[in-house]
């Protein structure tokens, strides 16, 4: 059957896909955006968290055609998701990322102060939780980490200020097994912190 | 494999009735992971997420009319006053990804006897409305469950609603696992006190074939709170009682010995939840009450 769904903000179209399918091979296998990790394929390690209709859940326990005509958000449109976040809602039309972009997406080190944002369809830099990951040193591995940041930027959009319990809660779908959770929860915090830094030298 | 893709409810009922094998998907969390590791490859799949009212729930005057697809997460955010014991169990579903995706549904079309949702739906009290095309029915959550994995549904029935009576007073509820998160419980209580109608209700998971209720200890504790002027006076259970409810709780789980743990280790932990949750339970009545005597016994 056909797919038509819209990901990281461009409509999107998936071919012969079998009908007992997940979400979460769709994008990997037919649309090769392999940042969402295929791990253990029932729902208990996160590693495939997406947003869907912005809410996160696991991708492979999504059937393909649950996702036709939804709103999916992967690792590779979160840096734009989170710019377009911060810059107010997207009227331009031509927002989000594209297919070839995400295939090639590499990071861009942080603009410097007070440069200009990035176009719509430019490379942008690292989200802020991406961003605050490296600095953090809650990489290691890196499989759990695409998971990790789908599920840790949606904490930070709906809670601007997590408490300890909040942030432990939220991840607690994902499992990684290489830190010891430590540096991640430094992480989120990390972000935390940036951002409200960020909002209280705008003076709001 | 067919994908079937009802955009309303009529609609669903009559696919569902002309193919009777069709199965339901609505959050996925348990037919997805028996598709994935081919466990299971039905001839039809029918996703129940186009029908929008099956995703929504409507607060009346003595119940809850919940869809079957309310997410997990949902029930936990909005009807935690309403539904005190079923918003505690949905807390200890899996995961946030899969609490945003999984309903009663799903639990009750699974028939789990581990499934979260059974102690609360038993203990507060629900009925089960399901429909096809002949007509629907109602049929009480006391005979909803029929065997290990199976419910009283005909083949050509859907879950439309569960009605759940709105708490009356406190519940509770307690599960036993290796961790928070993440977790198949072991076994699980939930309890619910009826002020309104002075008894209590129970619901045991993972500890018979079915979701149970401890209808002994429920009696027993009834007639104890009765005699004891308990729910005039407000005073605290005494020690011998809550002992003979939470063992008359033991007394009707049926547990097999598996990986998750022993028949005995569950007997036992049916026991100690039995107490702290009837515990709890009643402080919160007589908080509520506020007119606590805490050293007096009530019999």
């Amino acid at each position: 059957m056909r797919v038509n769904l819209t990901v990281n903000g461009r409509p999107q179209q998936a071919d012969d896909v079998w009908e007992g399918e997940s979400l979460l091979y769709v994008l990997r296998e037919r649309l090769g955006l392999p940042g969402s990790k295929n791990a253990c394929e029932q729902g208990e390690c996160g590693s495939c968290t997406v947003r869907l209709d912005g809410v996160p859940v696991c991708s492979c326990l999504v059937a393909a055609g649950q996702a036709e005509g939804r709103d999916v958000v992967t690792v590779e449109g979160l840096a734009v998701h989170a710019e377009q976040r911060a810059a107010g809602a997207c009227g331009t039309g031509t927002c989000g990322t594209g297919l070839d972009e995400a295939r090639r997406w590499q990071a861009l080190p942080p603009p410097a102060e007070g440069a200009p944002a990035a176009q719509p369809g430019q490379p942008v830099a690292l989200a802020p939780i991406q961003q605050a990951f490296i600095d953090a040193g809650a990489v290691q591995c890196g499989f759990c980490t695409p998971g990790l940041l789908v599920a840790a930027d949606e904490l930070l959009e709906r809670n601007a200020d997590p408490s300890d319990a909040d942030i432990r809660e939220a991840l607690s779908g994902n499992l990684c097994r290489c830190t010891g959770y430590e540096k991640i929860l430094d992480a989120v915090r990390l972000a935390a912190a940036r951002a409200q830094a960020a909002t209280a030298g705008q003076g709001a | 494999m067919d994908f079937l893709r009802p955009a309303g409810w009529e609609e669903a009922l009559a696919a569902k009735a002309e193919h009777p094998t069709a199965v339901p998907i609505a959050g996925g969390t348990d037919l997805m992971v028996e598709i994935n590791f081919d466990h299971r490859r039905p001839e039809y799949l029918m996703d129940l997420n186009r029908i929008v009212e099956l995703g929504e729930w409507e607060v009346g005057e003595d119940t809850v009319r919940l869809g079957p697809s309310v997410p997990y997460s949902r029930i936990m955010e909005h009807l935690r006053a309403e539904l005190p014991g079923l918003a505690l169990a949905s807390h200890t579903v899996a995961s946030p990804q899969i609490r945003n995706r999984g309903g009663v549904g799903g639990n009750l079309g699974t028939a789990s006897p581990a499934g979260d949702a059974h102690p609360a739906l038993l203990a507060a009290g629900a009925e089960v409305e399901v429909e096809s095309v002949r007509g629907s029915r109602r049929i009480p959550i006391d005979d909803f469950y029929t065997g290990v994995k199976r419910n009283a549904l005909a083949e050509d029935e859907l879950i439309k609603w569960i009605h759940i009576r709105k708490a009356d007073g406190p519940q509770q509820f307690s599960k036993v696992g290796t961790r928070n998160a993440m977790v198949i419980a072991v076994c699980a209580f939930g309890l619910a006190l009826h002020p309104a109608t002075r008894t209590v209700r129970t619901g045991i998971g993972s500890a018979a074939p079915t979701p149970v209720r401890a209808r002994e200890a429920e009696e027993f504790l009834t007639a104890a709170l009765d005699e004891g002027g308990c729910w005039e006076n407000g005073r605290a259970v005494p020690p011998a009682v809550a002992r003979q409810f939470a063992e008359l709780a033991a007394g009707a789980c049926n547990p097999i010995d598996d990986v998750r743990g022993s028949a005995k280790y569950r007997r036992h932990a049916v026991t100690v939840m039995a107490r702290r949750t009837l515990g709890w339970t009643w402080d919160e009545f007589r908080g509520v009450r506020r007119d606590d005597n805490g050293s007096a016994r009530c019999a």
